[in-house]
């Protein structure tokens, strides 16, 4: 579904993400792993078309997307929910998930029926629908942040740091709802420094180190190696 | 605050402004008002660019004039019918708003300001030295006053100001569906942050260049009151002074807001006659005011109406959730 073949992505002179390969299967959960400034986001801006690629192809359903203008790749069905979980924080959360919704805001049966599936998987959302985003807790924000890119009717998402500064209770419940959200048809690509949970749902991931894949393969592979139990599991 | 009460709040103020000239009964007054409306909707035009999407043009002024030249040019040298050349001049200035704004929003932040603020200077240079077209510093004259529409006419000083204050509600009107609708919410997106509006598919390309475009065509909207209204036009309608002056009414009336427009430019177009007696020195008094204000309140006067409403709608949600929550304990 997504590949990314040799992707060198660059600040300036600085190479941030180095001749990256990274293969997405339709309907899977993959993980990119590694630790803050690893290089993770910047393959995903690279994904979403806010950083150009200094080489290398992205391809998605066997298209380039490589130098497409973002807009027009949230339109192809990709969609990214990036770290910061930005939100509009002066309008309501509705008004939030009708932003998200901007790809689709010619069918507005269409738009409606996927927002009742956002409510459907995060409750807490149908009751604050009409607060204003900002007044949210974080682990709520963190929901409508994931609740909005759902909006778009993606086929891919891709999911930066769910996790990050979350209570591990909260942590729990979210990546139960990144499962659901992959069961109804939704392929993940997820870049997580929780390592522990993340490859508890995923089905393979990559693990980064300066810019560069040092380790993948499936869960279970990385799970068992020695190195990635140090670095990331510790145990 | 509930919203019934805003609206009768609406509805006094403009019951106000209907009734203002048989109030005063003073021509001079009257022109003031009249004047100020007009700026209003220039400064309608710039709020909705630097207010609501985020991109301070300092271009605007030129615009401005480019829409009162329009009509002035358009009835004085080509004889053009008065209403002709009054639709024609907004749309005219947002064709160009529309060329230059696919150039100028190639930059950002204060790189937009500095591009837009030159080129406010070369429009303002074109209508200086262009002698042959725009008659240069001996101005323009002999603009016609609106043509009648049917049995009304548009010449007395009280007829101009109705005429003003209509397009003025209609221009406010227009703007509050804007700002509502979904283009609207579009524009907020792209000033609360350009990445994240992208990463929803939004065009910000194509969005930013529509909000330019609106911008330009209510500041030539303005500068075609103006020409008619004054019926003489020299070049330092054009000049950067008065983009800065419609930027402090739109600071001191709150930027982003929908009134904060109107509420600028009435309130510093009062005071500024009202200190006429101290000519130049009154910057003296409103420099610090300005920065004073900025400091306290960013978001100018409605800033702080704005503020103290969701206080108190806060207050009264705390309230009623202290109320629901000793009623649960009564109950348990
Ligand atoms: N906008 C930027 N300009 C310059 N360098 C950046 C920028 N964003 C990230 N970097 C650098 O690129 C590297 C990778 O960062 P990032 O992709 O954010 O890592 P991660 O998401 O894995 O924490 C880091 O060294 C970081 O400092
Ligand atoms: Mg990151």
């Amino acid at each position: 579904m997504l590949s990314l073949k040799n992707v060198t992505v660059k600040y300036g002179a600085y190479a941030a993400v180095h001749e990256v390969n990274i293969k997405v299967e339709q309907g899977q959960i993959v993980v990119l792993l590694g630790a803050n400034g690893a290089g993770k986001s910047t393959t995903f801006r690279a994904i979403s078309g806010l950083s150009k690629p200094a080489s290398g192809e992205i391809l998605f359903e066997e298209k380039s997307i490589s130098g497409i203008s973002p807009d027009k790749i949230v339109q192809s069905g990709i969609v990214q929910c990036a770290e910061d979980r930005k939100l509009f924080p002066q309008m309501t959360v509705q008004e939030n998930l009708v932003m998200g919704a901007y790809v689709q805001r010619k069918n507005k049966k269409k738009m409606k029926q996927t927002m009742d599936e956002v409510f459907e998987l995060f409750p807490i959302l149908y009751e604050k629908r009409n607060d204003q985003a900002g007044s949210m807790s974080g682990g709520q924000q963190q929901m409508l942040a994931i609740g909005r890119s759902l909006m778009s009717k993606p086929k891919l998402m891709l999911l930066d740091e769910p996790s990050i500064g979350l209570a591990p209770l909260i942590v729990e419940q979210m990546f139960e709802s990144i499962q659901l959200i992959n069961k109804e048809g939704t392929t993940i690509l997820l870049a997580e420094q929780n390592a522990n949970a993340a490859l508890n749902i995923a089905d393979k991931g990559y693990v980064y180190e300066n810019g560069k894949i040092v380790v993948q393969g499936s869960s279970k592979e990385l799970f068992s190696n020695e190195e990635v139990r140090k670095a990331y599991i510790g145990a | 605050m509930p919203k019934k009460f805003e609206k009768y709040i609406v509805i006094f103020f403009i019951v106000l402004a209907i009734i203002f000239p048989l109030i005063t009964q003073n021509d001079y007054y009257i022109h003031i008002m009249t004047l100020a409306f007009i700026w209003s909707i220039a400064v309608y035009g710039l709020n909705l660019l630097a207010g609501y999407t985020g991109y301070l043009s300092l271009a605007h002024a030129g615009f401005f004039a480019i829409g009162a030249y329009a009509v002035g040019l358009l009835t004085v040298k080509i004889e053009m019918g008065f209403w002709v050349a009054f639709i024609l001049a907004p749309i005219i200035t947002a064709v160009i708003g529309f060329f230059i704004g696919i150039i100028s929003l190639r930059t950002k932040e204060h790189y937009f300001a500095i591009y837009t603020l030159c080129v406010g200077y070369v429009i303002y240079l074109i209508i200086d030295k262009w002698d042959s077209l725009t008659e240069g510093v001996r101005g323009l004259m002999g603009i016609p006053a609106p043509a009648n529409i049917g049995p009304i006419s548009f010449t007395t000083p009280l007829s101009q100001y109705y005429l003003v204050l209509a397009i003025l509600l209609l221009v406010i009107f227009i703007i509050y569906r804007i700002i509502n609708s979904l283009v609207g919410r579009t524009f907020i997106a792209i000033r609360n942050s350009e990445p994240l509006a992208l990463s929803l598919g939004i065009s910000t390309i194509k969005n930013k260049l529509l909000s330019f475009v609106l911008s330009t065509f209510f500041a030539g909207l303005a500068g075609a009151l103006y020409a008619s209204f004054v019926r003489f036009l020299g070049p330092d309608i054009a000049s950067t002074a008065i983009t800065f002056d419609l930027l402090m009414y739109l600071i001191v009336g709150g930027i982003g807001t929908l009134f904060g427009p109107i509420v600028g430019t009435t309130l510093i177009v009062w005071i500024s006659q009202n200190l006429q007696f101290l000519q130049d020195y009154r910057m003296l008094i409103f420099g610090p005011l300005l920065t004073i204000l900025i400091i306290f309140a960013p978001r100018g006067i409605m800033g702080i109406i704005g503020d103290w409403k969701v206080k108190s709608s806060e207050k009264k949600r705390n309230k009623e959730a202290q109320k629901s929550q000793s009623e649960l304990k009564k109950e348990a």
